[in-house]
């Protein structure tokens, strides 16, 4: 099937996309291994940041300057102030298409404050946001009649001959299991990011995998910052289910067990994450107290929140306190973008989690990713428009076939314990504190279970809608991916951000105010720093 | 404790089957258990999930023949676990969405035309509040005796997504979507309110379709079962 822009995952970042796209003329199709609502956007709660005109004690400039704070040095000065700027214009959109944003008694869009924001400006629809801006963004795209074909699995990025210029994808169509090919001129990768990496510790929906990064590095495409992976302070204890940084916006407290606050709740995340960590190695248990914020106020703000602690904890957070720990929610790092959302691969766009538009640096700031959604998905949708029209059709070919590979492997291994083992590792390695010891200990793991990979195949060996083959897939790619995390988090010998290394506590500006980038090469890849 | 899971394949014969599962994890949501079984047991058990926090929409399936999300349901000892009803079953408890998720676009549930000068007061807001809470499971679908017998019916989620639009202050113009919901739409629904009592996020469809048949009076539409009745001549004035 032929598109002038072929859009790959169908969540925020790629339905904004999409509808830029085809509003500039392009014939558009998304593909998604899943079905559109169904992404990780729909779990964003807290909100999506903008100071718009109506706004008090805020300024443009603000939302500017704690986006760089927070990025400790590590983000582009030119695409935040682009993030910031167009955030009003973003929010006008969204309301435009009738997103349900919660309302002032002034009849004004209401905003709210979160983690190292200096003022209350993170846009949200009650607990809802990214559902419900997902949802409308989806009503949006059948309006204009884009195609979307869902459970389809990513395979590979298809390139011309010189293995330099994008013609299409193809993918695993998971209803028949046939391979399938797609052509277009450009095309923008909107695949999510990695954090479920760290499996039972990580906040993500189950497909958040990397499928698109992994992909794409085999493809020859830069990735950067990979080792930046935020933790979320405040997840439930057993299930790494997300209680949204709103609870500490409105003014929750975190208790050590001898019932004493041990950090302002204010801060950014990396900051609380390692005050929680430290009381945790002292042998504390951590806490989140909202008794004080009162019913009336938590099922009105904070509902889902009561609903998945009863559920997962059986606790109700009106009467007793809330078991919590940090856990993987957040992958900085992706797929390196330019000033258009344009890879290294002529035609390849990349946007949302997956890619790095050098907006959140070394940490992200809560309410910065729906925006950056709206704002560079546009853009993505845009420039690949622009080049589509410009380019001319590619021939291209298959350079490989997992799926016959796999044919060959045994199943005398179950890849699901290994992948537990994985998320057990990282967290307890490549987590909110790591050093030089245990980051090569989990590489020469990751090594083993690469090495055992042909010993692990799916057991299930059918064709029609054959999760177990998926699942392995996904494996496979948070496998690569662990590597190039574990790679790049050891050339990083200091602390910034998110990535804070025990052996270099220090941040270290004269050596590392650089990005961390990371491509493959015949044999092997190439590690370096760059601006 | 011991689940009860019904297997489907058209590549199997039978295509049917109820299997067996025992389950040893503490007050599992069924969620769990299923991921305990295909992870430990039974690698080829199918099912779909997302985000275990009943956002995503992707696991619903029928336990003992009510719609619940198997992230949101806490499983008991013998309970029976199967697919969604009124759909195409792929695999097991996997279900084809696409015939349900088009009855959003053959319904027009969109903002058609936005009204420049609209200015949503709290109240406004609070209008279509939980409409806009829909998630997409279509356990609406799976329970609604109309869509199982009339498939051209647009059925309950859809419908209620053209409540929240059409109610919606910046909807400039209602009567596209008014129109289109006319056949096959408001007025084959039976109010058996089952889509009400399934819906995990306290929805009615019910009630929404209530309100677009008073909106379609207020655009000189009217009940055609109403008008086709025959009251064999017992009320002549």
């Amino acid at each position: 099937m032929q598109s002038d822009v072929l859009v790959v995952g169908a969540g925020g970042a790629g339905l904004v996309a999409a509808l830029f796209a085809h509003k500039n003329g392009a014939k558009v199709t998304i593909l998604t291994k899943d079905y559109p609502t169904r992404s990780q956007t729909c779990m964003a709660q807290g909100g999506i940041n903008a100071v718009l005109a109506h706004a008090k004690d805020d300024s443009v400039e603000s939302h500017i300057q704690d986006t760089l704070k927070s990025a400790h040095g590590l983000s582009s000065e030119d695409a935040v102030e682009k993030l910031c700027k167009d955030a009003p214009e973003a929010i006008e959109f969204l309301d435009s298409i009738g997103v349900q944003f919660s309302r002032t008694k002034d009849d004004e869009i209401a905003q709210r404050r979160l983690g190292g924001a200096s003022g209350d400006r993170a846009c949200y629809a009650q607990d809802y946001t990214g559902l419900k801006i997902l949802h409308t963004l989806y009503d949006r795209v059948l309006k204009q009649g884009i195609q979307i074909l869902s459970d389809r699995y990513l395979l590979e990025i298809l390139r011309d001959e010189s293995g330099e210029v994008v013609g299409g994808v193809s993918v695993l169509n998971k209803r028949n299991g046939e391979l399938e090919e797609y052509s277009a001129s450009s095309v923008i990768l909107a695949t999510g990011g990695y954090a479920k990496i760290y499996d039972a510790h990580s906040t993500n929906a189950t497909s958040s995998t990397g499928d698109g990064i992994a992909v794409a590095f085999r493809a020859g495409v830069r990735l950067s910052d990979m080792e930046f992976v935020q933790f979320h302070p405040t997840a439930l204890k057993s299930s790494s289910i997300l209680i949204s940084e709103s609870a500490r916006g409105a003014g929750g407290h975190l208790l050590n067990s001898k019932g004493e606050r041990f950090v302002n709740e204010l801060l950014p995340r990396d900051e609380v994450a390692r005050a929680m960590d430290d009381e945790m190695k002292k042998g504390e248990e951590i806490f989140l107290d909202i008794r004080h914020l009162g019913e009336k106020f938590i099922d009105e703000e904070l509902p889902q929140e009561r609903k998945l602690a009863k559920l997962y904890e059986g606790i109700d957070p009106v009467k007793d306190l809330l078991p919590i720990k940090p856990v993987a929610h957040y992958t900085m790092g992706g797929i390196e973008v330019d000033a258009h959302s344009s890879t290294n691969l002529k035609g390849l766009y990349a946007v949302g989690e997956c890619a790095n538009h050098k907006v959140h640096g070394a940490n992200r700031l809560g309410g910065n990713s729906l925006l950056e959604l709206i704002v560079f998905g546009r853009q993505a949708g845009e420039y690949a428009t622009q080049y589509a029209s410009a380019s001319e059709k590619r021939v291209c070919k298959r350079t490989t076939n997992i799926l016959e590979s796999i044919q060959e492997f045994t199943s005398e291994k179950n890849f699901y314990e290994k992948r537990a083992f994985l998320g057990d590792l990282f967290y307890e390695n490549v987590g909110i504190k790591k050093d030089k010891k245990r980051l090569l200990s989990t590489l020469e793991s990751i090594y083993e279970i690469h090495k055992d990979l042909p010993k692990m195949a799916p057991k299930d060996r059918s064709k029609i809608y054959n999760t177990n083959l998926i699942e392995f897939l996904e494996f496979t790619n948070m496998l690569e991916l662990s590597k190039i995390i574990l790679l790049s988090a050891l050339e990083r010998e200091e602390s910034r951000g998110a990535h804070f290394r025990e052996d270099f506590s220090e941040q270290n500006d004269a050596l590392y105010k650089l990005h961390t980038l990371i491509y493959k090469v015949e044999n092997g890849h190439n590690l370096e720093f760059g601006s | 404790m011991k689940i009860n899971v019904k297997r489907y394949s058209n590549e199997t014969s039978p295509k049917e089957d109820f299997i067996d599962y025992e389950v040893n994890l503490e007050s599992p949501t069924l969620l769990e258990a299923l991921h305990e079984i295909k992870t430990t047991q039974d690698a080829t058990l199918t099912y779909s999930s997302g985000c275990r926090s009943s956002v995503c929409g992707s696991c619903a399936v029928r336990v003992n023949g009510r719609e619940v999300l198997a992230c949101a349901y806490k499983v008991k000892d013998g309970d029976r676990v199967e697919h969604l009803g009124n759909v195409e079953v792929i695999r097991d408890l996997v279900v084809n969405m696409d015939k349900a998720l088009e009855c959003n676009a053959t319904s027009k549930a969109w903002l058609s035309q936005k009204n420049p000068n609209a200015k949503l007061s709290i109240a406004d807001e609070k209008i279509n509040e939980i409409q806009s809470d829909c998630i997409l499971c279509g356990s609406c679908y799976s329970v609604c005796p109309v869509y199982a017998v009339n498939d051209a019916f647009k059925g309950p989620f859809a419908l209620t997504r053209v409540w929240k639009y059409v109610s919606d202050k910046r909807e400039l113009d209602a009567q596209e979507k008014i129109d289109t919901i006319q056949s096959n739409g408001i007025w084959d629904c039976t109010l058996c309110n089952e889509c009400t009592v399934v819906c995990p996020q306290g929805i009615s469809s019910k009630a929404d379709i209530e309100k677009l048949r008073m909106k379609s009076a207020s655009f000189g539409y009217g009940d055609p079962n109403f008008a086709n009745m025959d009251f064999g001549g017992g009320l002549s004035f």
